[in-house]
């Protein structure tokens, strides 16, 4: 995950940074980036539902250690890990 | 805004008021027509923080909703100052 991107980024502030892996591919929809700027946001950008750890996202979570958290995040707003 | 801690979440029941009912039809409405919740988020996330936290959550939908029309030509600043004013007199 790219840690400070510039623009409407809709990646959750805790998630930044972190690592997860591609759980699936949830098909392609206008950029948000765009929208907000009143644009058509075409191309459209590829969406994917990313999981993660909790245990890596929280320094102290204290729940199951097999809990994962998953979210939508657009191809633009990640890196290779 | 945003990524800050919060703290504990306090899970309260409440009802929402009448003018909160109105925001979020006006949203949906405004929503038909083309203004994307980005468009909105984004007006939201360029508040100044403590005009963020002194906001309730739909007053941050109104300010955003209002921001949309100013800035797409829908209404002028003058024109809302107008009916502002009519409302506060009506009381």
């Amino acid at each position: 995950m790219k840690a400070y991107p510039l623009g409407h980024v809709r990646t959750p502030y805790y998630i930044r940074g972190h690592s997860g892996v591609i759980e699936r591919v949830c098909g392609s929809f206008p950029n948000p980036e765009e929208l907000a700027q009143m644009r058509d946001g075409l191309p459209a950008q590829p969406l994917y539902r990313v999981r993660f750890m909790q245990k890596d996202v929280w320094p102290d979570y204290g729940g199951n250690p097999a809990d994962v958290v998953e979210i939508e995040i657009y191809q633009h707003w990640l890196e290779k890990a | 805004m945003g990524g800050q801690r919060a703290g504990k979440v306090k899970p309260t029941e409440h009802d929402y008021a009448d003018w909160e009912r109105r925001v979020d039809a006006l949203s949906v409405l405004m929503g038909g027509k083309g203004v994307t919740v980005d468009e909105r988020r984004r007006h939201i996330e360029a508040l100044p923080p403590e005009a963020y936290d002194k906001m309730s959550y739909y007053e941050r939908w109104i300010v955003a909703l209002t921001q949309a029309l100013i800035q797409r030509g829908i209404i002028t600043t003058e024109e809302l100052a107008r009916k502002m004013t009519q409302v506060e007199r009506r009381g």
